[in-house]
């Protein structure tokens, strides 16, 4: 069993859905960023998910777009994302950690020395924007057969008759994308969510989790009550960008954690 | 599909979009469905009579087509070398090559049932041309530009809103076309349903490298014949500038087989291709990377983080190439160069006097390459490069550049 796998078997065993969320890992710097992902887990957070920062990040709305170019600004590199993981593990060996970003930065650093590297941080599974099952050979099976999760996203335009495609070397959970769009873009609609959510489960024994659009605890509530778990990033990466303490963000991240698992 | 031991370099893409490891199909999965069905639907398009019947009409009677090969005769004999020809796209309705492909997308759109088309554009070429195939459809026309070249260029700008098209200035990154490639990106991601992505070069994800290089090669085809006519023979070397690389890939691919004709690639060397990075030469100062969904060179950090290109000309300031030239630089069957803003400045004023053509600064860079080796070569060395747009737009970038007040 994976961290991920764990940590969905106990919520399931709770009967609670999992809430999950997005930071950018070393924004606005190394340290604060350190910081706020230490306090994920205390305010409730069931998987992080830490953004590898890019310059191009052509899926994410601007809040997601500012808070790359922060940790870019101040330095962030993939390697030193690995850094902040193994950092985070040496206290916590229990919250799974998903990296979320794109394909460059990873295949500049050499996808063997990556995997390598990010199962010796103590990474879990990848998410990978830029990676469709079309290209799966180019990380999703190295990366299976390294031990990592590959999460894939499936999202209002995959049909039923590409489905399986998508599904056919996913692990961990599935991210369903709950719009067409970008990051922190519109809002999620839990009655559109549902019956989405339904039609993947049918196909997969593996949880679901959605994400793009939740921006408040309410929503939280409805689209976790709809799935196996709800997904938050914009709304918790624009508090940084407005220069709020972590302290804060964590009191921020808590109230929604705690609607998810109230779902 | 290999570099090595290849019968034919015009065989590509393969099934999986590839040019040996370039290209692919590197999207969101939001997108990949939209682009399989446009892949399913210009494939189908692409043997259909019907459609190529009204490409040709169009391409004759609204774009001008043929565009003529022009002997640049005082340019020849200053030079003292090759016999140089000009193929003429700059003489296109909307002044150069870019609505070769526009006229193809759009009509493919129509047949799709889009109603919305997006396009990024770069020099402000490739936006003026969707705008104005657009307001010849009928068609709502979003145009995503960069914030700093839609200063550098608002002569195009304005010419866009005259002809109905929406110009949307983008902030992100540096405000160029890279950054101007990312928003059609996020815009085409949130209105899937009624929306086509007009992609102005042959980059971004299969199929449309090589659908743009399809309708490009209208170019190269024409010459082709025009040399025949005009001199008996194939040229001996072709010559075309690259910023994303649809007017070189245009005139390059009906020879790529021709194993007596050499064929030269020019990328844009600002200020110089160094450790400084202060140019826009992938292939001659990058490395392999993944963006914009395909594989190719890319200028970028040791982290795999994308650079600003530079160049003087808008149109070159890319940070990547096609897929199909990164494949034909492994393969060695193109050479690619590069040629610096000074140089491509020098041969814009020399062409506007020798042949009394304005070029645009894209080609300049071109037309700078064939100054460097046409004096080498003998008098019946036949050599053609690409006029691919007029220097209309440019003028006040040079004017700056020499220091004159217009």
């Amino acid at each position: 069993m994976t961290r991920i796998a764990d940590r969905f078997a106990e919520l399931k065993a709770q009967g609670r859905s999992a809430f999950v969320s997005f930071v950018m890992a070393g924004d606005p710097d190394f340290e604060t960023s350190l910081e706020l992902v230490r306090g994920l887990p205390g305010a409730g957070v069931d998987v992080i998910e830490l953004g590898m920062p890019f310059t191009d990040p052509m899926a994410d709305g601007p809040a997601i777009q500012m808070a790359g170019q922060r940790a870019l600004a101040a330095g962030m590199t993939l390697s030193r994302v690995l850094d902040l993981v193994a950092a985070f593990r040496k206290e916590d060996d229990r919250t799974p950690i998903v990296l979320m970003g794109y394909y460059n930065p990873i295949y500049a650093m050499g996808v063997p020395r990556f995997l390598e590297r990010a199962r010796a941080a103590g990474v879990d599974g990848l998410i990978v924007v830029d990676l469709p099952p079309e290209e799966d050979d180019e990380l999703c099976l190295p990366a299976r057969a390294a031990g990592l999760d590959f999460i894939r996203l499936a999202t209002p335009t995959t049909d039923d008759a590409r489905l399986p495609k998508v599904l056919s070397n996913a692990s961990g959970f599935v991210y369903y994308v709950s719009i067409t769009g970008i990051t922190g873009a519109a809002a999620a609609d839990a009655a559109r969510v549902a019956p989405e959510v339904a039609r993947i489960k049918a196909r997969t024994d593996l949880p679901v989790c959605v994400g793009f659009g939740i921006k408040t605890p309410e929503s939280a509530r409805e689209i976790a009550a709809a799935a196996d778990g709800a997904v938050v990033g914009s709304a918790i990466v624009e508090r940084l960008g407005r220069g709020e303490p972590p302290a804060r963000i964590l009191e921020f991240v808590r109230s929604l954690a705690d609607a998810a698992h109230g779902a | 599909m290999s570099a090595e031991g290849v019968n034919s370099y015009r065989t590509g893409p393969d099934e999986r979009g590839r040019f040996g490891i370039y290209g692919g199909r590197f999207v969101s999965e939001t997108l990949m469905p939209l682009i399989l069905d446009l892949e399913a639907r210009y494939e189908h398009a692409k043997t259909d009579p019907s459609f190529w019947a009204e490409m040709d009409d169009l391409w004759k009677h609204y774009v001008g087509r043929p565009s003529p090969l022009y002997f640049a005769e005082r340019l020849t004999e200053q030079l003292g070398g090759a016999k140089i020809y000009m193929k003429r796209d700059e003489l296109n309705h909307t002044g150069a090559h870019k609505i070769n492909n526009v006229l193809g997308q759009i009509i493919l759109a129509r047949r799709m049932g889009k109603t919305r088309i997006i396009a990024e554009t770069g020099a402000g070429q490739h936006g003026v041309a969707t705008a104005t195939v657009c307001a010849k459809f009928g068609l709502k026309c979003v145009v995503y530009m960069g914030a700093t070249d839609v200063e550098r260029q608002k002569p195009n700008v304005f010419r866009m809103k005259l002809l109905g098209a929406e110009v949307v200035p983008v902030t992100s990154g540096r405000g160029t076309l890279k950054d101007a490639m990312n928003e059609a990106l996020r815009d085409w991601v949130t209105y899937v349903d009624d929306t086509f992505y007009c992609i102005g070069t042959v980059a971004g994800p299969h199929p449309y490298p090589a659908m743009v290089r399809d309708f490009q090669s209208i170019i190269g085809r024409e010459t082709r014949a025009q040399m025949l006519e005009r001199e008996g023979r194939l040229p001996d070397t072709l010559v075309a500038c690259i910023g994303g690389g649809s007017n070189a890939m245009g005139l390059f691919h009906p020879f790529l087989d021709e194993e007596s004709v050499r064929i030269i690639g020019v990328e844009a060397g600002g200020h110089g291709v160094d450790a400084r990075m202060e140019h826009a030469a992938s292939l001659t100062g990058g490395r392999p990377g993944v963006l914009h969904g395909n594989r190719t060179y890319l200028l970028q950090d040791e982290d795999g983080q994308i650079l600003e290109g530079h160049s003087i000309s808008a149109g070159l300031d890319y940070p990547g190439i096609g897929p199909e030239h990164a494949w034909l630089h492994d393969a060695g069957r193109v050479e690619y160069v590069a040629v610096t803003d000074d140089e491509a400045l020098e041969a814009f004023q020399a062409c506007c006097r020798a042949e009394g053509i304005i070029p645009a600064l894209e080609p300049s860079h071109a037309l700078a390459h064939v100054m460097k080796i046409a004096p080498e070569l003998p008098k019946d060395h036949l050599l053609v490069m690409n006029m691919c747009g007029r220097g209309d737009k440019d003028i006040f970038t040079v004017a700056e550049a020499l220091g004159a007040k217009i």
